[in-house]
C-alpha cells in the first residue's frame, strides 16, 4: 500500500502525483474507493455483477410472468421439448381434439380451425348431452368452449373452443411441468440458500477467527485445535448427520451447513487478526492506551473486511454447489419445491429422451457459479492489487 | 527421520481415536436405526436382528465392543448388505476406487502443472487468460453435470464409449470416470501452480539467477519450479486422500463398483458399521497422506527439518 | 589457504582507457506502465565506466539509479520498458534476446543486490549455486566447478570453504550470504561488477568488511565497478567517479574528489549538507528523572509444548538499567539483534519485562491495566516503518486524534479537529491534508504524521525507534530538525534508538551501546565518541566513521 506502484526491487520510481500541494481541505482517497475504482474497471467482474443482478431479478419476478405455476401439471404436455412457438402445435391440435372427443363418447364428424378457435361437429347414436362441454373445460389445450349449434334431432352438435396457447420455452419435465418456471423457482431456492449459509458461515467464522487470533496464546491454541478436529472428520459425513438431525427443513439445514462451512473463514480471519496484531499501528494504538475493544473495532475489524468480502463471494458459489450436490443425492429440498441440483439430478436420469432437462438447469447453475467466481476474483484483485 | 515418522504415527493414534469416538456417538445420537425405518419389519424380527447384532446392549458396551473389534482389525458385518462384512466390501471396492482416483490425481498433477506453468510464464496474455478461464470452468462445473454431459456426448451421441459400467476395468469404461474426477482437480492444480509460479518468478533469487546469465530453462525449471511445487504438494495430500476413497457422484453416474457409493447410502440407512468403517478408512488415508506431504516438503525444502 | 585464482586478464587485453568505455549507458530511458498511467523512471541518461574504475551512482529513493542498471541487465519488471543504448565494450546489449544477453550477463557483467537474505535460492546448497555460472559460462565440469567454488569462497573470505559448500543459504549470516553473492557474481571473472546497494541491509561492522573485500577484489582483477548507493560517505570512500541522480536524471557527474568537495549542482550540495550535524547539550544535572529502570530483563520463549520439549529461551534484554531526565535524549545504539528495540518497548511496557520501572517516580510494573492506560498519555512511541505504523483504512485526522478519544473523552468532534490541526502544524504538515489516507503520503510525511500522533497527547517522554532509518538522507535531516524543535518547545525527553551513529551523535547527549541484549558501554555522547572504552564501541565507530574520517573534508561536516 505504498505510493510506489512499481513492483521492481531497489529504488522504484515514485509516481509524480505528490500530495504536497493540495487544494484546501483535500478529500482523501480511501483504500475502499481505490478498490471500487479497480473493481469497476474490471470488465469481467462488472459483467458478472450485472449478470447476477439480472439472474436474481429473473428468479424473483420470472415465475410471475411465465404464465405457469411451478406445480401445474400439463398432462397433455409431458416431456415436450423446448420451443419458441406455443403448444399445442398444429399437428397436436387434432390429437388433443380426438382425445377430448373420445372422452365424450361421440364420433367426430368434422373440425376446422378459424380465428384461434376450433369448431367441431360431433355425432352420436344417442342425443348429445350438452354437459359434454366439461370435457373441453378439463383439457388444458382448450379454453372457453361453447355450443354453437345443436341439430334438431339432438344427435349431432357443433361446438367451438379457443385453443389454449402455452409457451414452454424450456420444455416440460417428466410430469408435464413448465421447466422454465421450475428453473427460476429453483434459482430462488439455490440463491437464497447460498446467501443464507454463506452469511451464517461468515458470521460464525469471523467471530470465532477474530476472537482466536486476537486473544492469542493458549486460547488460540485450543480454539484452533478444535477447528483441526472438525476438519479431519469427513465433511460429507457431518453434512449427512446434520440432514438427519434437522430433517428436511431446508432453512434449518442450511444454517447448519453454514455452521460447517465456517472453518475456512475462521482460519482466514484468525491469520489476518494475528498479523494485524503484530502491525506497528496496533502497537502504536496500544501505546496510546486504546482499549482492546477499541483496537479490535477500529483496527482489526476494518482491516479484515477485505479478505472477508472476497471469501464470502467465493463461499456463496461453494454453498450453492454443496446444496445442489445434496439435492442431487436426494438430501435437499423436497418436491414440489425444487432447486438446481434437484433439476440436474432429474435431468441426468433423462438424458437419452429429454436432454433439455439436464441442459437448462446446468446452464443456469454453472453460469451463476461462474459469475460469482469472477466477481470474487475481481474483488480480490481490487482489494489486493499486487497479485496482478 | 525414522523417529519423526514414528512419532507422527504415534500421535495419529489419539487423533484417530477421537475421530472414531466422535463419529460413533454422532451416528448413534441421530434418530433412527438400521432396522427401524420403513423396512416393513415386524417388531419381533427387528428385536431379533438387533439382538443378533448386539444393538440391544447399552451404548457404552457397544462402543467398547466396537473399539475392541477395531483393534483386532475387525470392521464388523454390514447391516444392510447382510451377506458381506465391511472388510469384504472394502476389499472389493477400494482397489477400484483407488485405481480411478490415482489415475485422476496423476492426470490432474501433470496437466494442471503444465497449464499453470504456461499461464505463469505468459502472464496476462492469451494463454494465461485461456488457462484461467478453463480453471474457473473446471472448478465451477459440478461433477454431476460433467458426468451426464460426458455420457450424453461421448456415449449416446458419438457412441465412442459405453454409457456406464465397470466392464471388468476396461480402459474405455475408465475414461469417463477418470476425466470427470480429474477435471476439477486439473483446474485447482493449474490455478495453484500459476499463482505459485508467478510468486516464485518474482523472488529475488530468480533475479540473481537471471543476472548470472543462467539459461531460461535453468531459471524456470531449476530455480522457480522447485519452490513453486510446495503449494502443489500441500494440496495433493488431502486431494489424494479424497480421490482415492472414491466419489459418490462418479461411481453412481457411471455405475462403478467402488467404495464411494457406500458412505451416503450407509449413513442414510444407519448402516453403523459400514459408516464407521468408511470414516476410519478415510481418516487413515488423510493421516497417511498428510504425513507424506510433510516428508515430501522436507525433501524439497532444506529449511524444513524433522527430528 | 591462499586463493589460486588466476589474477585475471593481463592489462594488455583490456581496451585502452578512454577510447571505448568498458561499459556505457547512453540516452537511456526507462518507463513503467502502472495502473495510474506511464511513469518515467529514467530520462535519457549517459554514464560510462572504464576498466579498473569505480563509478558510484548516488541518489535517493526514486532517483532511478537502480532501474538504470536493472534495465542494462535486462532485469526490469514486466511492466518496464527501456529505450536507448547500453554497450559493453562497444557492443549493444540493450534489447538483446535472452539467449544472447545470457552470454554477457554473468559472464562479462556481474551484479550483486541489496537483499542478501533473499538473493540466494533457499532450496540449493551454496556450492551448487556457485557452480552454476562456472559450468554455464566457463564450461567447467562438475568436479572442476566444485574445486573452483572452494577457491572462490576462500577468495571472498568464507571460513572453512570446503565444508561450507554443502551449507544452505539459511545456515549463513547476512554478511556471509553477501560474500557468497559476490563469489557467484565473480565466478565467471566478469570485467564489470554492478553492485546495487550491496551493504545497505547489513550491520555497519559487516558493511565495512564487504567494502574492503570489494576493493581488494577490484585491485586484484582490475574490474570496473558500478556502485549504486544512497550513502555519500560510502561513495566518497570507495569511488573514483561519482554520478548524482535525481528524478531519473544525472544532475552532476565527475571525479569523486570534485563532486563531493566542490559540488556544482544545487542538489548535490543539499545532499552533502543533509548529513546530520550539531550536538545536544545535556540537561542540567538537577533535572528531574522522568523514567527510570533498574536491571531490566526481557526473555522470549520460542516453541516448546507438551511433546516438543523445553522451549528455546532468548534473553533479549539482560540486566539493563536506564535513567532518563527531563529534556534529555538518550541514544541507544547497537546492531540488529542487540535488543535495543526490545528495551525501548519494554520501558513503556509494550512488552512484559522483569525489573523495576518507574515513571515520574511511580512504579509501573504492578499497576493495573486501567491506570497503565492513563499513564500511557505521558509516554509515546514513534516507530521505524512509516508504512506499517499508520492504520491504512483511517484518515490522517482519525489516526492522530485516536489517542484523544482515550485520554480526553470530553472533547467533541470539533475540538478534536482543532487539536489535529494544531498537531499537524506542529510537525509542519498542511492541516488541509487531514482527510487523506496514509498511502497518499511519502515516507517522510508519514513519519511526521506518526510524530503528530505522538505529540498531540502532550507526552513528556518519547521513545523513537529508528524513526529516521527508513528515510532518505535529505528527509532524515528534516525529521531530525523537527525532533529537535519539538524537544525544545515541549520539554520532551527522548529515548532515541538507532543503528545510525551519525544521527545518534547529532541528537543525543547520552549514549548506551548494546550488544546481544547487554549494555556494553554508556556515557555522555562526546566522551563515548571521543574515547570509547569498550572494544566493541570502537569497532562500531570505526566502521561508521572510520571510512570517511580520513577523507572527510571539513566542508562536508559544516
Amino acid at each position: 500500500m505504498s505510493d510506489i506502484t512499481v513492483p521492481a526491487a531497489g529504488d522504484a520510481p515514485r509516481p509524480s502525483l505528490s500530495p504536497a500541494a493540495p487544494p484546501p481541505v483535500a478529500k482523501g482517497r480511501s483504500l475502499w474507493s481505490d478498490a471500487w475504482r479497480r473493481l469497476t474497471a474490471n470488465r469481467a467482474a462488472v459483467v458478472s455483477a450485472v449478470y447476477l443482478v439480472v439472474m436474481t431479478l429473473a428468479c424473483l419476478i420470472g415465475p410471475l410472468v411465465t404464465g405457469h405455476d411451478y406445480t401445474t401439471i400439463y398432462t397433455d404436455y409431458v416431456r415436450v421439448p423446448p420451443s419458441l412457438t406455443p403448444y399445442p402445435k398444429q399437428d397436436q391440435i387434432a390429437g388433443a381434439l380426438e382425445d377430448v372427443v373420445k372422452r365424450m363418447r361421440v364420433d367426430l364428424v368434422e373440425w376446422h380451425e378459424q380465428d384461434e378457435r376450433v369448431s367441431v361437429t360431433v355425432r352420436s347414436a344417442r342425443p348429445v348431452d350438452p354437459r359434454v362441454l366439461r370435457y373441453f373445460e378439463r383439457s388444458p389445450s382448450f379454453l372457453d368452449p361453447r355450443i354453437e349449434a345443436t341439430a334438431p334431432d339432438g344427435l349431432s352438435m357443433t361446438l367451438s373452443a379457443a385453443v389454449a396457447r402455452h409457451y414452454f420455452l424450456f420444455g416440460t419435465d417428466n410430469t408435464g411441468r413448465d421447466l422454465l418456471t421450475r428453473t427460476l423457482i429453483a434459482g430462488r431456492v439455490s440463491l437464497a440458500i447460498g446467501l443464507l449459509a454463506g452469511l451464517t458461515a461468515v458470521l460464525i467464522g469471523v467471530t470465532y477467527g477474530a476472537a482466536s487470533g486476537f486473544l492469542g496464546g493458549r486460547v488460540d491454541d485450543v480454539m484452533m485445535r478444535f477447528v483441526d478436529i472438525l476438519y479431519s472428520l469427513p465433511f460429507i459425513f457431518l453434512v449427512i448427520m446434520l440432514v438427519v438431525f434437522f430433517g428436511r427443513n431446508f432453512v434449518l439445514m442450511f444454517i447448519a451447513v453454514g455452521a460447517v462451512q465456517w472453518l475456512d473463514m475462521a482460519r482466514i480471519v484468525r491469520g489476518q487478526a494475528l498479523s494485524i496484531r503484530r502491525q506497528e499501528y496496533v502497537q502504536a494504538a496500544m501505546a496510546m492506551g486504546v482499549s482492546p475493544a477499541g483496537i479490535l473495532w477500529r483496527h482489526v475489524v476494518p482491516n479484515t473486511l477485505g479478505p472477508v468480502a472476497v471469501y464470502m463471494t467465493l463461499l456463496v458459489p461453494q454453498v450453492i454447489l454443496l446444496e445442489s450436490f445434496l439435492s442431487y443425492l436426494g438430501l435437499g429440498v423436497q418436491e414440489p419445491l425444487t432447486s438446481w441440483g434437484v433439476l440436474i439430478a432429474q435431468g441426468s436420469k433423462n438424458i437419452p429422451s429429454a436432454n433439455w432437462l439436464l441442459i437448462f438447469p446446468s446452464l443456469f447453475l454453472t453460469s451463476t457459479l461462474f459469475a460469482l467466481n469472477f466477481l470474487g476474483d475481481g474483488l480480490r484483485d481490487a482489494l489486493d492489487p499486487k497479485d496482478r | 527421520m525414522a523417529r519423526y515418522v514414528l512419532r507422527r504415527l504415534l500421535t495419529a493414534i489419539p487423533t484417530l481415536f477421537l475421530i472414531v469416538t466422535l463419529s460413533f456417538f454422532l451416528l448413534r445420537v441421530a434418530p433412527g436405526g438400521p432396522f427401524s425405518q420403513e423396512r416393513g419389519l415386524s417388531a419381533e424380527v427387528k428385536a431379533n436382528l438387533e439382538r443378533v447384532y448386539q444393538l440391544d446392549a447399552p451404548l457404552w458396551r457397544q462402543y467398547l465392543n466396537y473399539l475392541a473389534d477395531l483393534l483386532h482389525g475387525n470392521f464388523g458385518p454390514s447391516y444392510n448388505l447382510p451377506d458381506f462384512t465391511v472388510a469384504d466390501l472394502f476389499r472389493v471396492g477400494l482397489p477400484v476406487s483407488m485405481q480411478l482416483g490415482a489415475s485422476a490425481l496423476l492426470l490432474a498433477l501433470i496437466i494442471g502443472s503444465i497449464l499453470g506453468i504456461l499461464a505463469a510464464l505468459r502472464q496476462n496474455r492469451g494463454v494465461d487468460y485461456g488457462v484461467v478461464a478453463l480453471a474457473t470452468a473446471g472448478s465451477t462445473i459440478p461433477t454431476f453435470v460433467i458426468a451426464p454431459l460426458y455420457q450424453l456426448v461421448f456415449a449416446l451421441t458419438l457412441a465412442w464409449v459405453p454409457v456406464a459400467g465397470w466392464g471388468g476395468g476396461a480402459l474405455v469404461n475408465k475414461i469417463g470416470p477418470v476425466l470427470t474426477l480429474a477435471l476439477p482437480q486439473i483446474a485447482i492444480v493449474a490455478r495453484l501452480m500459476r499463482g505459485a509460479m508467478i510468486e516464485a518468478l518474482r523472488a529475488n533469487h530468480i533475479r540473481t539467477a537471471r543476472a548470472l546469465g543462467l539459461t531460461s530453462f535453468s531459471v524456470v525449471v531449476k530455480h522457480a519450479l522447485r519452490g513453486a511445487v510446495l503449494p502443489i504438494i500441500s494440496y495433493a495430500g488431502p486431494a489424494a486422500a479424497a480421490l482415492l476413497t472414491g466419489s459418490v457422484v462418479v461411481e453412481t453416474v457411471f455405475a462403478i463398483p467402488g467404495v464411494g457409493r457406500y458412505f451416503v447410502d450407509a449413513a442414510l440407512n444407519r448402516d453403523y458399521t459400514l459408516v464407521m468403517g468408511t470414516v476410519v478408512v478415510i481418516a487413515v488415508f488423510v493421516i497417511v497422506f498428510n504425513l507424506l506431504v510433510d516428508l515430501a516438503y522436507a525433501l524439497v525444502d532444506p529449511r524444513v527439518r524433522y527430528e | 589457504m591462499e586463493a589460486t585464482l588466476s589474477p585475471s586478464r593481463s592489462s594488455s587485453d583490456r581496451s585502452p582507457p578512454d577510447s571505448t568505455p568498458l561499459f556505457e549507458v547512453s540516452d537511456l530511458n526507462v518507463g513503467f506502465d502502472t495502473p495510474d498511467g506511464a511513469v518515467l523512471a529514467v530520462r535519457g541518461i549517459h554514464l560510462a565506466l572504464h576498466a579498473g574504475e569505480t563509478l558510484a551512482v548516488v541518489g535517493e529513493s526514486g532517483s532511478g539509479k537502480s532501474q538504470t542498471m536493472m534495465a542494462a541487465m535486462g532485469l526490469l519488471a514486466k511492466n518496464g520498458r527501456a529505450t536507448g543504448s547500453v554497450r559493453y565494450r562497444g557492443r549493444e546489449i540493450l534489447g538483446l534476446k535472452a539467449a544472447a544477453l545470457n552470454e554477457v550477463r554473468g559472464a562479462k557483467i556481474g551484479m550483486i543486490f541489496q537483499e542478501p537474505m533473499t538473493s540466494l535460492d533457499p532450496l540449493y546448497t551454496i556450492g551448487n549455486q556457485i557452480a552454476e555460472p562456472l559450468t554455464r559460462h566457463l564450461r567447467l565440469s562438475g568436479r572442476a566447478a566444485r574445486q573452483r567454488a572452494v577457491e572462490l569462497l576462500t577468495l571472498v573470505g568464507i571460513p572453512d570453504p570446503a565444508r561450507r559448500l554443502d551449507a544452505y543459504p539459511h545456515e549463513l549470516s547476512g554478511g556471509q550470504r553477501q560474500r557468497v553473492m559476490i563469489a557467484m557474481a565473480l565466478a565467471a571473472e566478469p570485467d564489470v561488477l554492478i553492485a546495487d546497494e550491496p551493504t545497505t541491509a547489513l550491520d555497519v561492522t559487516v558493511q565495512a568488511q564487504i567494502i574492503d573485500l570489494l576493493r581488494t577484489l577490484q585491485r586484484r582483477f582490475g574490474m570496473g565497478i558500478v556502485f549504486i548507493t544512497h550513502d555519500l560517505g560510502l561513495a566518497r570512500h570507495f569511488a573514483d567517479r561519482v554520478a548524482v541522480m535525481r528524478h531519473g536524471l544525472v544532475v552532476e557527474e565527475g571525479p569523486a574528489s570534485e563532486v563531493l568537495t566542490a559540488p556544482r549542482a544545487e542538489y548535490t550540495r543539499m545532499l552533502l549538507a543533509a548529513e546530520p550535524t550539531g550536538t545536544k547539550a545535556p540537561p542540567p544535572p538537577d533535572a528531574p528523572i522522568v523514567l527510570e529502570a533498574q536491571r531490566l530483563n526481557v526473555t522470549f520463549r520460542i516453541g516448546g509444548g507438551l511433546f516438543a520439549g523445553p522451549p528455546l529461551v532468548i534473553h533479549a534484554v539482560n540486566n539493563v538499567s536506564v535513567t532518563l531526565r527531563e529534556g534529555q535524549t538518550i541514544g541507544i545504539v547497537g546492531e540488529s539483534g542487540s535488543g535495543k528495540s526490545t528495551l525501548g518497548r519494554a520501558l513503556i511496557r509494550l512488552i512484559e519485562a522483569q525489573g523495576d520501572i518507574r515513571l515520574f517516580g511511580e512504579p509501573v510494573n504492578a499497576i493495573d491495566a486501567q491506570s497503565l492506560r492513563a499513564l500511557r498519555r505521558q509516554v509515546q512511541i514513534v516507530f521505524q516503518d512509516p508504512f506499517g505504523s499508520l492504520s491504512p483504512r483511517m484518515t490522517v485526522g482519525e489516526i492522530i486524534t485516536e489517542g484523544l478519544r482515550v485520554h480526553a473523552p470530553e472533547l467533541d468532534r470539533r475540538a478534536r479537529e482543532r487539536r489535529a490541526v494544531e498537531a499537524l502544524e506542529d510537525v509542519s504538515l498542511d492541516p488541509a491534508l487531514r482527510n487523506r489516507y496514509p498511502h497518499e503520503f511519502s515516507g517522510g510525511q508519514r513519519q511526521r504524521i506518526a510524530i503528530a500522533r505522538a505529540v498531540i497527547l502532550k507526552p513528556r517522554v518519547l521513545v523513537l525507534d529508528e524513526p529516521t532509518s527508513a528515510l532518505d538522507r535529505s528527509v532524515q535531516k528534516d525529521i531530525v530538525d523537527l525532533l529537535r524543535r519539538l524537544q525544545g518547545a515541549h520539554r520532551l525527553s527522548y529515548l532515541f534508538i538507532s543503528h545510525d551513529l551519525s544521527v545518534v551523535r547529532a541528537l543525543s547527549d547520552w549514549i548506551m551501546v548494546m550488544r546481544a541484549g547487554q549494555l556494553v558501554e554508556a556515557g555522555p555522547t562526546d566522551e563515548v565518541f571521543r574515547a570509547p572504552a569498550a572494544a566493541y564501541t570502537r569497532e562500531l565507530i570505526a566502521a561508521a566513521f572510520g571510512l570517511d574520517e580520513a577523507h572527510a573534508p571539513a566542508a562536508a561536516r559544516a
